[in-house]
């Protein structure tokens, strides 16, 4: 039997390394706004980045499927190291992935088309995993930053992410005004993490 | 790949041994152990339904331009390493015919153990006679 | 109230090298190896392997010595285990008609293509003591006999089918079943969710409940139409292959039960089934899980229910001896403080009913 087995290597610990980055990811979540550090590279086919690469196979397996967007999906190479390295079923569908692997934010489909949870089970939503260009922490007076408030946040946090959709801020203000249900954002960039949970409020002008 | 499932970690290795030298197996993945939830059917032939769930460890491993991989149930790492290993000799067109040799004295072990089983299974057969016919 | 103590690591510690220790028995006794239980302790670790819902009969050997030698805090370990280990998938569904046969026999037919095949058997035993087992005496080599067609033989269920005399299962699509262990069962719950529930629940709670249909809490009318034990195939297709890879053989028990149907107004009367699928070889597990089997289904037939047997949340929520025994067992945790307001209340209520009771003589005495 012949399989067609994928270019690229995983985590060398897989067990080490994934408890280190889902610590990572948990921080990241727990502090909205706030920079994280992503202490390993892996070096998956591009143009899948290292960063998306090391949180799909943190976060993804048999029963937490993944959607790719149209520039990653195009590529065999990327599907195929994602199969192998993490098990998980791919999915055309935004509304059906656990997780969503945005290689190219300018074009990315709205928050809203993703899964949003249910009422019962908020957890159902899709976590966005979003490679940028530019992550940086930021002053609440930086009008090119968001501006975040709510659990986890000492007042306010803020930090610089691009390139995204032009109206993402908006999109933002109406993903928070859905909850409990909506969809949580990694943003990740150079080994950096930041997240905006649905639990963030947004402030600031559309 | 069912032979290399049913094989033992030492089969394998000496099957390995014969077919040296071996250039050495890099990692596609570090092998494994995880779980496969096994699945029947109602009824023996209707919809599946899950009976539980068996322990089973891969590998995946590149031996030269060759990728080969396994799954087994157990917990032996070592020995699915060993079966991927054996896979990627395979999958070699040079080396086919030699791995196939070497895995036929395994084969016609476990055949022969089978066919004992077999054997001794047949033997507690209930063979049926009528003792009483009774007619008039 | 609540007061937090500490105290007591070190009799903790030291209760566990005990517990090592008086495992470990007379030092002048060879240690027991999981091999050996494995191996010869055979039908222990295979019923481990059915209520932990984990094939591994050296896992299952090692828990029952961990154990030493108790199946449900056995199962407990193995439980517990799986949780450590991450899921690859679910295999394609198991084809029992394949299996090569250790042990085949129905009550419904003696004479069926593939015969009755008794395999090793308690069954004709006289329970007697043999005593030779503690002598240590040699063991007869096994009779063997032309093996022939015994390895593969068609199910009794489908002897019946060509007259539709038995109801047939559906099949409409081979969509995964939901997974107990991943997403909480609600009720009513399916048959499938059901199976697996039973599949992995208490031998001994489910041997009372099918025992209980028999002597007519919720009659089904039972025949064994089949019993077979021996080794499966299991296939399963990793998502990166996308085709079907030989994992290995497991052993297993089946069990089909057979059950008289008078018919309703839509259903002319036929025979039903009950159905037992285990890992290992485990005759009576299989026999009374197709028994609960059946008898959770009489809602479906449109029969008299109310029986123990019959009621689905009774039957499900209680079988698992993990989930039973961590209630019963967190009784012997410290209830200092429940107990105190317990105490209190009790004393209370006494000083009311004294104070009643004298009031009572006092108007007596008026």
């Amino acid at each position: 039997m012949t399989a067609t087995l994928p270019s690229g290597a995983g985590f060398t610990d897989a067990v080490g390394q994934t408890q280190a980055l889902f610590r990572v990811l948990m921080d990241a979540m727990a502090r909205p706004g706030s920079i994280g550090r992503m202490p390993f590279d892996l070096a998956p086919p591009a143009p899948l980045t290292p960063e998306l690469a090391a949180i799909a196979l943190t976060m993804a397996d048999q029963e937490a499927s993944l959607w790719l967007d149209p520039g990653l999906s195009a590529v065999d190479a990327v599907a195929r190291y994602l199969r192998f390295h993490t098990g998980a079923p791919l999915t055309d569908d935004p509304a059906q992935g656990a997780f969503a692997l945005i290689g190219d934010p300018r074009h990315m489909p709205p928050l809203d088309a993703f899964s949003q949870g249910l009422e019962d089970y908020p957890d159902r939503s899709t976590t966005l995993v979003i490679a940028v260009e530019e992550l940086a922490a930021a002053t609440p007076d930086n009008a090119r930053a968001f501006v975040l408030e709510g659990p986890g946040i000492a007042e306010r946090a803020a930090f610089i992410a691009s390139p995204l959709p032009d109206d993402f801020r908006a999109q933002l203000q109406r993903n928070r005004a859905r909850f409990p249900r909506g969809v949580d954002c990694l943003f990740a960039c150079a080994g950096r993490i930041a997240a905006i949970p649905r639990s963030s409020t947004i402030i600031g002008g559309v | 790949m069912a032979l290399c499932a049913a094989a033992t970690r030492s089969d394998l290795q000496a099957v390995l041994g014969t077919l040296a030298p071996i250039s050495p197996a890099a990692d596609l993945r570090v092998p494994e152990t995880g779980l496969v939830m096994v699945q029947g059917r109602m009824g023996g032939d209707g919809a599946p339904f899950n009976v539980g769930e068996a322990t089973v460890s891969r590998a995946a491993v590149q031996v030269g331009e060759r990728s080969g991989f396994a799954y087994h149930l157990g917990r032996d790492q070592t020995k699915a390493r060993l079966a991927a290993i054996v896979d990627a000799l395979w999958q070699d067109d040079n080396r086919r015919a030699a791995v196939e040799t070497a895995l036929a004295e395994v084969e016609a072990r476990l055949e022969a153990e089978a066919a004992v089983r077999a054997a001794q299974t047949a033997a507690t057969r209930v063979n049926f006679f009528t003792m009483v016919r009774g007619d008039d | 109230m609540y007061v937090a103590v500490k105290g007591g690591e070190a009799a903790i510690d030291n209760a566990h090298t005990l517990l090592a220790h008086t495992r470990r028995g007379a030092p002048e006794v060879p240690e027991i190896t999981p091999a050996q239980i494995a191996g010869q302790l055979t039908l222990a670790a295979e019923r481990v392997m059915a209520e932990g819902s984990l094939y591994d009969p050296a896992l299952a050997a090692l828990a029952i010595k961990q154990a030493r030698g108790d199946l449900v805090e056995a199962i407990f370990l193995v439980r517990a285990f799986r949780t450590t280990l991450p899921r690859f998938g679910q295999s394609v569904p198991l084809d029992t008609s394949a299996m090569a046969i250790e042990r085949r026999i129905s009550a419904t037919y003696k004479d069926l293509p593939g015969g009755q095949v008794l395999g090793p058997t308690f069954d004709y035993t006289h329970r007697l003591i043999d005593f030779l087992l503690e002598a240590g005496a040699e063991v007869p080599e096994p009779a063997r006999a032309d093996a022939g067609d015994a390895v593969v033989a068609p199910r009794v269920t489908d002897l019946l089918d060509g007259e539709s005399l038995i109801e047939r299962e559906t099949r409409a699509d081979d969509a995964p079943a939901p997974d107990i262990t991943r997403e909480p069962m609600e009720f009513p719950a399916s048959r499938d969710q059901r199976l697996q529930v039973l599949a992995r629940g208490d031998e001994g709670f489910l041997l009372a409940l099918g025992y209980s249909t028999q002597r007519g809490y919720g009659r089904t009318h039972p025949f064994v139409g089949e019993i077979r034990f021996g080794e499966v195939a299991v296939e399963f297709v990793p998502e990166e292959l996308g085709f079907p890879v030989p994992l290995g053989n497991v052993r297993l028990t089946e069990c089909q039960m057979v059950n008289q149907f008078t018919g309703s107004a839509d259903k002319p009367p036929q025979f039903t089934r009950g159905y037992g699928l285990v890992f290992g070889q485990g005759e009576r597990k299989a026999m009374a899980m197709s028994l609960v089997d059946r008898a959770l289904r009489a809602h479906e037939f449109g029969e008299e229910s109310g029986a123990p047997a019959q009621d689905e949340e009774f039957v499900l929520s209680h079988c698992d001896n993990v989930q039973a025994t961590g209630f019963v067992e967190h009784l012997k945790l410290p209830h200092y403080v429940d107990f105190q307001a317990e105490l209190e209340l009790v004393r209370r209520m006494r000083a009311e009913y004294a104070a009643r009771e004298e009031r009572v003589e006092e108007e007596a005495r008026e």
